[in-house]
């Protein structure tokens, strides 16, 4: 079941995947990585080659990359341990990214609680730079490539590209709105890549071994492998490397999970997967996957967990726009009246579940377009109210 | 580039340039979309998302200020899930607000009111809970406004216009999420840098930001009259809201030139018109005593006096003061007086004080002596020279010009003061001079100019004369010279050339710091010759521009209120002139020029000047060596004072006459960019106060020439008949945005910048100057150099704002700036007493111990009477202009035990 790549135990030399990149023309690395069919590995799952032919057309002597090491989503863990082992693959695919694109500066923006992460970042940087695959004219290529290391301050929020440009720039990490996207003017307001930690590091292996290889390594239209942080009830809690599109319940099985009542794919602004369907397959086409996986068995009240996930956005919503910053307390209020018993039916949910519905369709990030989706599944899955008085349409 | 595009909105077909947002492609075709966190001055921000449109294919409803129009997009302003959406949108910022709108201030002029209405929002059947009990209280800290969290719905308009129109950035929003609230930073607002301009209050679309005190008024039952500020020469245009004939608010105009912002003393500083120690009765002295007395003895009084005097001595043993507070019809009624009742061209008031020698300067230069350009064009210049003048305290609304110039068009800005003052922070570069020595780096940066080729040749031929003149003698002031005088290091004067020629179009901002020099007129002059050698005057956007201190200093000058010009700066000297206005006012008229402000006091002391007519100034606090201006007004035979308080020039009065307010009666101003404006009647005077100008027909009256006007329009068509600038200026063209002179006929629109294709003096006449010192330098025994100002929370003799709370709570007393350096030498302490001695006197007051002052420097703001700078200062005067050298001094700075 495990198809292991990103975390193999023979890996190839890092650097090899830039050489061969160096070598290719840089419209043709990004060719690659389209033709892979790779989306992006932090969740949003926008195609990560037609992020990069944008920023590679975009019209700039200056353009940025950026790896987004600001993993917030609760029970995500797998980037610490690609940024621990393989910082080096890490850079490894920005540099590629930045040679596609026609860009020399690259910014790691690491999560304030990854500190100790920073010596094996510093390593790395330096292992590649002394081994001539990082900063001026890499291998006499002429290519000039450098990585900057930046901390973030500890908001969930800056994990979103244009709140952790913000961040970047020395504001407070607020997301913009978009258009303009970061592809156009991000960072610096230059043409920015903005991609996971994951992502990055999947680049050098499509790229030795060809798009197609990649692509084939998933089932259906989802292509390559994906990492998965599993915590909760489980016997075997860690990061698992599945191919895309596996069934929910084959990582289950693999984890050692028993008594599943529910199941949380993506972290809290993700799906909460009832037991009945966990033959759903981890992709984008079904159960988006950001990495964070977590397990419920029958002994855990979901109310509360909702509880907790709503105390989560509330405490996380950066506030500037009206859906996420009301809505996520007047959500969090209603859960309180649900479990002191304020609240009988569902029909007296209908109005939250009209906010849930605006929230999605204006708010002016994911987080507060995602927030809402916990309480949705939740309260129509997990609760003792009739699901046939619902008004809500149902959550794709 | 900027094709059009088709879109449908609501079914119909529209074509929009590309580039719109949906919003502005909406409001272009006719459709409102709903609103709050959007406004027109403001860059977009997208936060409040009730302006959200359905777009056919999206999978979320788009923000429509925000989002680009893309050709064939289908969109939908009142879809099901748009008014769902925006209805939830509005109730959720119902229930974070308390909704005390039958006690709130902003009830009646509320957009969130006013959505909450125009949706038909269910008030009885609410879904959420009200979260406003989680919110911090009330912030009052402020002593101009109050920030409520209970009513903001955090759409950071306040914070935009804070920074993108005041160009301050001192509002920022505070925590996250529902716990987000507008703030000045880690403590309360009182203790931030906000200097309580209100342009938050004015453009909050709620309750939250609001005046401290309330009107106790609704807006729709105040009376509220359009006026202009009575405060310095912008000419801020203001509502007024006068309830029960006492003045409640003032709201900034949105219109020209302040385009609804104001200062602190615009918005919050004219509350003085209530106070109850107004002058209500006319005041004669009797045994040493004033005593109030009617309008009829007082006059009666007045005129035997000064009938006697000129019947005995002759009209020019009698002087007067005009005003600079006063309206133009005012000053031309009191000139005119002057003229054809009493005989004396002895008329001038305080423009002597400020702008002698900018109106001598640029006469002589130009042919006009007034700002060449607007106030609006300074946004647009690419470099903006400020020297002499601290513009942040000064002309705030045009320092937030400046700021603007600077932050959103990419100007750069050179800021040349001996003071770090404000504007230091925006600047591209900051050059110290020694006080004083302006002529030597004015030299020095036209000498880098010539000698790196960067002055405009073409420009010098074809529209100047006399420029080798100016070359011979700045070629002797190279930087490395400059520098020896100046203090500046030669790199910076070098760059600062290099930036001032080089810029496309760059603007010089001048003030006193400038003009009151013994040098005055030579430091304008020099002001001049860089302005033409770069081809900037006659420039949309260039220029030299003095900014004007008091509301209508323009206008008294420009309708004869100086001794050697009549009306409109016709020569008193030319008999052609003398014999024109002998045969309009139907009297002979004094064939000599009259003295100036400062002669005027000096011939009052020794007694050639027997009696003397003030009209609204206050020179025992204005005037250079109070000393010798005490004893001068003690030695008047007779003194008669019109003003709104008891001054401390009217404490010394014979007769007192009381004035109506600016707010008090109708005419005009004519602000800094001249600009002729209305000054609107909102409220009735106190007690029998009257307008100046009928005190001023009742006074000539009874000194034998009638004058007799119903309003002061019939005045203004009298002065558009003599002053040819003023031709086509009346009242009922003025009524919107008013006029700018020169505006020769009554179908003229006025003139936005002056000297174009042609100055008015034919070719722009450049002037050699040399430098010349201070006529007091520091020695050994007064050490300091003393230079006195304006600050931005008191105004002039402080007769009106220190009679306003709000501004006292800012700044109550007088205080000196020190470097900290000198402060510690000197054994002194911040907060602590002081002594300050110059040759003339000395003076007790605080020390403020600040970097804004060199190290052997000493500042002190002029406003306060019980410390008056103006004891301390120099009356030394600039020979050409007659201005007194208020900005240098000698001085002891003495520890008090």
């Amino acid at each position: 079941m495990e198809k292991k790549v990103l975390l193999a135990e023979n890996q190839p030399e890092f650097g090899a995947g830039l050489l061969k990149a160096l070598a290719m023309d840089p419209s043709d690395v990004v060719g690659e990585i389209r033709d892979s069919g790779i989306k992006g590995r932090g969740g949003a799952g926008f195609p990560t080659g037609v992020k990069w032919s944008f920023a590679a057309d975009a019209n700039s002597s200056v353009k940025y990359v950026i790896c987004n090491a600001d993993e917030g989503e609760p029970g995500t863990f797998k980037d610490r341990i690609l940024i621990e082992k393989y910082s080096q693959r890490l850079m490894e695919g920005m540099s590629i990214a930045g040679y596609a694109i026609g860009g020399s500066k690259g910014i790691i923006y690491l999560r304030a609680e990854y500190p100790y992460l920073i010596p094996a970042i510093e390593k790395a940087r330096r292992t590649l730079t002394d081994r001539g695959l990082l900063g001026e004219n890499i291998q006499g290529s002429g290519f000039n490539f450098h990585i900057e290391l930046r901390h973030g301050a500890g908001a969930y929020i800056c994990g979103e590209e244009t709140a952790l440009i913000e961040s970047l720039e020395g504001r407070s990490g607020m997301p913009r709105n978009k258009p303009p996207y970061p592809v156009i003017s991000g960072y610096l307001n230059k043409p920015t890549v903005i991609n996971n930690v994951e992502t990055f590091c999947a680049v050098p292996h499509i790229i030795l071994n060809g798009a197609e290889w990649y692509h084939d390594l998933g089932s259906g239209e989802c292509a390559g492998t994906k990492l998965f942080s599993i915590s909760g009830d489980v016997g075997k809690p860690g990061v698992y490397e599945l191919p895309m599109g596996a069934p929910l319940s084959d990582l289950l099985e693999l984890v050692g999970a028993e008594d599943v009542q529910a199941v949380q794919v993506g972290g809290a602004s993700g799906t909460t997967v009832p037991a009945s369907a966990i033959h759903r397959a981890l992709s984008f086409k079904d159960l988006p996957p950001g990495g964070s996986v977590i397990v419920f068995d029958n002994t855990v009240s979901m109310i509360d967990v909702l509880d907790n996930f709503m105390d989560f956005f509330v405490h996380e919503s950066c506030g500037q726009c009206t859906p996420c910053r009301e809505g996520t307390l007047q959500l969090q209020k209603a859960i309180e009246m649900i479990i002191s018993g304020e609240i009988h039916s569902l029909e007296e949910l209908d109005g939250f579940f009209k906010l849930a519905r605006v929230m999605k369709t204006t708010s002016k990030c994911g987080l507060g377009q995602t927030a809402a989706n916990c309480f949705v599944d939740i309260i129509s899955n997990f609760t003792d109210f009739h699901r046939d008085n619902c008004s809500h349409e149902g959550d794709e | 580039m900027m094709a059009d595009l088709n879109i449908t909105i609501n079914g119909r077909k529209h074509i929009t340039p590309s580039g719109s947002t949906i919003l502005e492609a909406c409001l272009a075709a006719g459709i409102d979309v709903p609103g709050l966190c959007h406004h027109r001055k403001l860059d977009t921000a997208g936060n409040c998302r009730v302006c959200v449109v359905e777009v056919q294919g999206w999978n979320s409803l788009a923000p429509s200020c925000v989002t680009p129009v893309v050709g064939g997009m289908v969109i939908s302003t009142e879809s099901k899930p748009v008014v769902e959406a925006r209805k939830v949108l509005v109730d959720l910022l119902l229930a974070a607000n308390n909704c005390d709108c039958l006690v709130c201030d902003q009830a009646g002029d509320c957009q969130l009111q006013d959505l909450a209405y125009e949706l038909d929002m269910d008030m009885r059947s609410r879904v959420f809970k009200n979260t406003v009990e989680s919110l911090e209280s009330i912030d009052c800290s402020s002593p101009v406004l109050k920030y409520d969290p209970s009513k903001c719905i955090m759409c950071t308009r306040c914070i935009r216009a804070c920074s993108d129109i005041q160009g301050k950035g001192i509002i920022a929003a505070l925590h996250r999420g529902g716990l987000m609230k507008v703030g000045t930073g880690v403590s309360e607002w009182h203790n931030s840098a906000c200097d309580g301009c209100g342009e938050c209050i004015q453009i909050c679309p709620t309750g939250a930001l609001s005046e401290k005190d309330s009107p106790g008024v609704r807006h729709w039952k105040a009376k509220v009259t359009r006026t202009t500020c009575a405060y310095c020469g912008v000419g801020c245009q203001l509502d007024l809201w006068v309830h029960h004939n006492k003045l409640v608010k003032v709201e900034g105009a949105d219109i020209v030139p302040n385009f609804g912002s104001t200062c602190v003393k615009g918005r919050f500083g004219h509350t003085f018109v209530n106070r109850d120690d107004r002058l209500k009765t006319p005041l004669i002295r009797k045994n040493g005593v004033l005593l109030p007395a009617t309008w009829e003895e007082a006059i009666t009084l007045v005129a035997k006096k000064i009938s006697a005097v000129r019947d005995e001595f002759g009209g020019d043993a009698v002087a007067g003061l005009a005003s600079a507070r006063v309206t133009n019809e005012e000053n031309y009624l009191f000139q005119k007086m002057m003229r054809a009742a009493i005989g004396t061209n002895n008329v001038d008031h305080c423009a002597r004080l400020c702008h002698a020698s900018t109106v001598e300067a640029l006469a002589a230069a130009f042919g006009s002596g007034a700002m060449t350009n607007s106030i609006a064009e300074l946004e647009y210049a690419k470099c903006i020279l400020v020297t002499g003048s601290n513009t942040t305290e000064t002309h705030p609304v045009i320092a937030s010009v400046i700021r603007r110039a600077v932050h959103r068009h990419g100007a750069k800005l050179i800021v040349v003061d001996p003071r770090k003052i404000d504007l230091v922070k925006d600047a591209t570069l900051w050059l110290r001079p020694k006080n004083g020595t302006d002529v030597a780096w004015l030299n020095g940066m036209m000498n880098v100019i010539i000698n790196e080729n960067l002055h405009d040749r073409e420009y010098i031929e074809k529209r100047t004369m006399d420029f080798e003149a100016v070359n011979q003698v700045v070629k002797h002031f190279t930087p490395d010279r400059v520098e020896a005088i100046t203090t500046i290091p030669a790199e910076k004067i070098k760059e600062a050339a290099r930036i001032f020629a080089e810029a496309e179009v760059s603007s010089i901002v001048y003030a006193m710091g400038i003009t009151q020099h013994i040098t005055g007129t030579d430091n304008v002059l020099s002001i001049a010759n860089l302005s033409m050698l770069t081809g900037n005057t006659g420039r949309r956007s260039g220029g030299v521009n003095p900014l004007r201190g008091q509301s209508n200093v323009q206008g008294a000058c420009d309708v004869g209120a100086l001794p050697d010009v009549y009306p409109g700066y016709q020569k008193v000297a030319d008999p052609a002139n003398r014999e024109k206005f002998e045969k309009i006012w139907g009297r002979k008229l004094s064939r000599d020029p009259g003295l100036t402000a400062m002669e005027i006091i000096d011939s009052v002391g020794n007694g050639a000047i027997k009696a003397l007519i003030i009209m609204g100034e206050n020179p025992m606090v204005s005037d250079p060596n109070l000393n010798h201006t005490g004893k001068a007004l003690d030695a008047a035979e007779f003194l008669v004072v019109f003003d709104i308080f008891l001054t401390e020039t009217a404490e010394k009065a014979d007769v007192v006459l009381p004035a109506a307010s600016f707010a008090e009666k109708d005419g005009t101003f004519t602000n800094t960019e001249r600009r002729v404006i209305l000054v609107r009647k909102a409220l009735d005077a106190p007690g029998e106060a009257k307008a100046d100008w009928k005190i001023i027909c009742e006074l000539s009256t009874a000194l034998g020439y009638p004058m007799d006007y119903s309003n002061p329009s019939e005045i203004m068509d009298e002065i558009a008949g003599v002053t040819p600038i003023y031709g086509g200026i009346h009242h009922n063209r003025i009524e919107e945005t008013g006029l700018q002179w020169p505006c020769p006929n009554e179908k003229h629109l006025g003139t936005v910048y002056l000297h174009k294709g042609e100055f008015k003096r034919g070719r722009g006449k450049f002037h050699p100057v040399d430098f010349i010192p201070p006529a007091e330098s520091p020695d050994s025994e007064y050490p300091f150099i003393l230079s006195t100002g304006r600050i931005l929370f008191h105004y002039h003799t402080g007769s009106m704002t220190r009679r306003v709370d709000a501004l006292n709570e800012f700044v109550s007393g007088a205080y000196a700036e020190l470097h900290p350096e000198d402060v510690k030498r000197l054994g002194l302490v911040h907060g602590g007493p002081v002594r300050l001695k110059t040759r003339r006197g000395e003076i007790e007051t605080v020390v403020r111990s600040t970097e804004m002052v060199a190290a052997g420097s000493v500042f002190v703001p002029f406003h306060f009477a019980e410390a008056a700078a103006n004891v301390l200062t120099n009356d030394a005067l600039d020979p050409k202009a007659m201005i007194p050298e208020l900005k240098v001094a000698a001085c002891q700075v003495i520890r008090i035990e």
